[in-house]
């Protein structure tokens, strides 16, 4: 089957209810996407299909078809990733760092919805992402710290 | 304090001795950053420093990353002294050779106490060779050369050279002994107390593959673990014929976890081209597993077990002073409550992996291992095999935590890779099997009665503590120390203790021992301030009395009161704390706790609110520590803190604990075993470290113990109950 991913067509032969996630590790080597829970539960293995989140480990290959999947090798290509990815590097968020991909993805998936979030809405939208070595102060500082970078940047 | 290790002259020599040789490291996997390290030109001055030829420096970090931030804070030190500036330097990790490196290991805070001088004696003997080499070929004397950025310079003759032009020749230098080399005064430090960040954050950001399970080598198969649920049970029989005709299966393999005598096996492993295909094939085999009187084992009966075994004399003891029953009997007020806590699973989020290939009779391991020095010994007992003939690569580590400590994953691909040879096999554990073959945080149970003389001050002490252990010994991490605050300060007091029998494997976890301790006596001690009608702090500075050095004991180390005393009275300041105990249930409240552990001295100030249905805000924690001379690397520092306080909530406030069934772990992923997530983080944790003339000690550990207390005591302080029993529930807390 054909997958588009970070901007590039893969032609994959895999079981179609093979996870995404698995076919991303395993048969096009980006190995990004973390391996958490397998269950939906802590948010590792976030990817995006068309701009929105998804937990790459309970979305079966053969049901992505055409959407356009983005991992965090190429969340950069997103409006808001670069201010994330400049912001979680300023700060230093990452601690043992396993979980960051997954945080970067879904807080670039929060910036495209929302210009300017507070603390509430950052909760909210990033309550899937565990991070076990608890580096979320940091992180709702960093997704502030984009958000105003963006603002600028757009005003600019 | 302990004395440093030593990394001999001879090792260090062994390594020097490959100066000038192309050769380095051959530890290329997880290069930092951007990879940018040196090429074939680089020049060796020692096992932990060579130079490129552009002047640019690569230095070796030794002890595995599991989050704490040591892959660059040992290179900052090595940095320091060697006197370069840090944009001129790439971090490599080593491999796991401790005749090289000395212990490499990333436990008990113990990685920055046991460097801090010989990675800084490591880059002045470099730096040493580069003067000699320099005050050499110029004809002067060596003390008239200074350095700076990567640069030797000759103030009286203008003359300069880069390190890079004087590598050679300083290769060809006979090292220095490490305890002759001159070190910085602290005044001069560029290094040493600025704020790096980690060395390997781009990378992350990049999604590189960093982490053992990342590990990827041509012609790789997958392991996927059926390891029998009750520990300690074996294989009695079993069938694979349906999981062998499943496409892409490649072998199934009897294994022997790790935790049973050599020769016996518990788990079967299944190869297969893929992981996810190994992971399904689990539900087509066919196994008896062999659990001969094991299901007796579960947390009511441990619960049953503990309740009698506090109702009678405790079967030893742990510490016996002066005379508590008279104590008691002259105490003008007695105290007396009960407290436990549960087992506890470590949860990395990367989940327990390992990849191995067995060619020509020789190993290679690829391990997140927090000690791979111990693995080694492991695999190589299980395999018979040389401890030479084991090659270890250090792989990023996706969280410890402890869990890492231990080296069963290594054990189990050994002998999985063993069984394929020539073919390199990465075995991860599904979650399940994550939380289910861990090494827990023993549960344990205390009951204790003090006395307050007329004066409110605590006089005697007595603890009944119920653990697990046997023949009168704890397990792993189910000791208690002798030491355990106040009790050297007190005339009186008997810590008796009970052992408990079970199947359960135990483990360190993050602050072992003190993030139940703490809870413990730092609770009942607010208990025991009320009764004396001060609050916490007081009572605490009370009970210090004087700066003085109490005396090691055992493995319990010196406790300084006086340090003890500045943290507390720091953070009172800090956070403004009015001195007044709680009046009414108003569902706000703050607390207190301070603890002493892994060589930290912590006292924290946390505010709750509680609604009336009984929901708990974490809202601020003021946190004071006392690490000693140096915070190395501050931006670090205050994530490290920060991610302890948070730990610490997560160990108490969200329903964490490990039940056994029928022998069997209850709970198998974060629906079951809850994580913190961020909506429970408070808003804020200001930290602040007050400085003390002794060196530098670690900061895994010690900010976690403290909050735990601290959040117990606000909640009393919002609410009028008492929580002696964790996971904190108000529901069975006390009135
Ligand atoms: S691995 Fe997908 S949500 Fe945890
Ligand atoms: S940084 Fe370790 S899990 Fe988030």
């Amino acid at each position: 089957m054909d997958l588009t991913v970070n901007r590039v067509k893969h032609s994959v032969t895999a079981d179609p209810e093979k996870p995404l996630l698995w076919v991303l590790r395993e048969d096009l080597h980006l190995l990004g996407a973390k391996f958490g829970c397998g269950a939906g539960l802590c948010g590792a293995c976030t990817v995006l299909l068309d701009g929105q989140p998804v937990r790459s480990c309970l979305t079966p290959v053969g049901a992505v078809g055409e959407a356009a999947v983005t991992t965090i090798e190429d969340v950069a290509s997103q409006p808001a990733g670069q201010y994330v990815l400049d912001a979680w590097a300023d700060l230093d968020v990452p601690q043992c760092g396993y979980c960051q991909a997954g945080q970067i993805v879904s807080a670039t998936w929060l910036l495209g919805q929302m210009p300017d979030p507070q603390d509430e809405d950052i909760d909210a939208a990033m309550s899937g992402n565990i991070c076990r070595c608890s580096t979320y102060l940091r992180i709702r500082k960093a997704i502030k710290a984009a958000a105003k970078a963006q603002g600028k940047g757009e005003a600019a | 304090m302990n004395a440093p290790f030593e990394i001999s002259r001879r090792s260090f020599l062994s390594a020097s001795l490959l100066a000038g040789a192309v050769l380095s490291f051959q530890a290329r996997l997880a290069l930092a950053g951007d990879g940018a390290t040196g090429g074939e030109d680089e020049t060796v001055l020692n096992a932990f420093v060579r130079i490129n030829p552009d002047n640019s420096v690569i230095i070796g970090a030794k002890n595995p990353e599991i989050g704490q931030g040591v892959k660059t804070m040992l290179p900052m030190l090595i940095a320091e002294e060697l006197d370069v500036d840090w944009d001129q330097v790439h971090i490599e990790q080593t491999l796991a050779d401790d005749k090289l490196y000395g212990r490499q290991s990333a436990g008990g805070s113990r990685s920055t106490p046991v460097n801090w001088l010989p990675m800084r004696q490591t880059g002045a003997a470099a730096r040493q060779m580069l003067v000699t080499a320099a005050a050499a070929q110029w004809g002067v004397a060596p003390a008239s050369v200074t350095t700076a950025k990567g640069m030797v310079h000759h103030e009286p003759s203008g003359r300069s050279a880069t390190y890079a032009s004087l590598a050679e020749a300083a290769s060809a230098i006979e090292p220095p002994a490490l305890d002759t080399v001159p070190l910085k005064p602290d005044d001069s430090f560029r290094i040493i107390g600025t704020s790096r960040r980690g060395v390997d954050t781009p990378a992350i950001l990049q999604g590189k593959p960093l982490f053992g399970i990342d590990t990827e080598l041509p012609g790789m198969v997958y392991a996927a673990i059926e390891a029998c649920p009750v520990f300690l049970g074996t294989i009695g029989s079993f069938d694979d014929a349906a999981v062998k005709a499943i496409k892409g299966v490649i072998a199934v393999v009897p294994i022997n976890s790790g935790i049973l005598p050599k020769g016996k096996f518990d788990t079967l492993a299944i190869v297969a081209d893929s992981w996810w295909t190994a992971q399904q094939a689990r539900s087509q085999l066919k196994v008896e597993w062999d659990l001969g009187d094991l299901k007796q084992f579960s947390t009511e009966a441990y619960a049953a077990q503990a309740d009698a075994a506090l109702e009678g004399a405790p079967q030893g003891d742990i510490l016996k002073k002066g005379d508590v029953e008279a104590g008691l009997a002259g105490a003008v007020k007695t105290v007396s409550a009960r407290y436990d806590y549960p087992f506890l699973a470590h949860c990395t989020l990367e989940p327990q992996n390992c990849t191995g290939l067995f060619e020509d009779g020789a190993l290679t391991l690829w391990a997140p291992s927090q000690s791979p020095g111990s693995g080694r010994r492991q695999v190589s007992d299980i395999l018979d095999l040389p401890q030479d003939a084991i090659t270890i690569h250090m792989t990023r580590i996706g969280g410890g935590f402890g869990r890492r400590l231990m080296a069963d994953y290594m054990v189990q691909v050994a002998q999985i890779a063993r069984a394929v040879p020539g073919k390199p096999v990465k075995m991860i554990y599904a979650r399940a099997d994550d939380v289910r073959h861990d090494y827990y945080r023993p549960a344990g149970w205390h009951a204790l009665t003090a006395g307050l003389d007329k004066d409110g001050r605590l006089v005697a002490l007595r603890d009944h503590f119920v653990s697990f252990g046997a023949d009168g010994q704890p397990i792993r991490a189910a000791e208690m120390e002798e030491t355990e605050f106040p009790a050297q300060l007190l005339p009186d007091v008997h810590f008796g203790v009970s052992y408990l029998a079970t199947n359960l494997p135990t483990g360190w976890l993050r602050a072992p021992t003190s993030n139940a301790m703490a809870f413990v006596f730092q609770s009942f001690l607010d208990e025991l301030a009320e009764a004396a009608g001060v609050d916490l702090p007081t009572f605490v500075l009370g009970l210090l009395g004087e700066d003085r050095l109490l005396p090691a004991v055992g493995r319990a180390p010196q406790f300084n009161t006086g340090r003890a005393r500045a943290v507390i009275e720091e953070v009172c300041k800090f956070a403004g704390w009015d001195g007044k105990r709680p009046t009414g249930a108003s569902g706000k409240g703050r607390g207190f706790g301070f603890y002493f552990s892994h060589a930290g001295y912590f006292a924290e100030v946390l505010d709750v609110a509680v609604s009336e249905a009984g929901d708990i805000v974490v809202e601020k924690v003021h946190v004071v520590g006392d690490i000693g001379s140096h915070v190395i690397n501050p931006i670090n520092a205050e994530s490290q803190v920060q991610g302890s306080v948070l730990d610490g909530l997560a160990q108490s406030m969200i329903g964490q604990k490990i039940d056994q069934s029928e022998g069997a772990i209850v709970q198998e992923n974060f629906d079951s075993f809850p994580l913190l997530r961020i909506e429970t983080a408070p808003r804020e944790v200001v930290v602040k470290f007050v400085t003390s003339p002794y060196p530098p000690t670690g900061l895994g550990e010690p900010a976690l113990p403290p909050v735990i207390p601290a959040l117990t005591n606000a909640i009393y302080a919002a609410t009028g109950k008492r929580v002696r029993s964790l996971p904190i529930s108000l529901d069975n807390a006390v009135a």
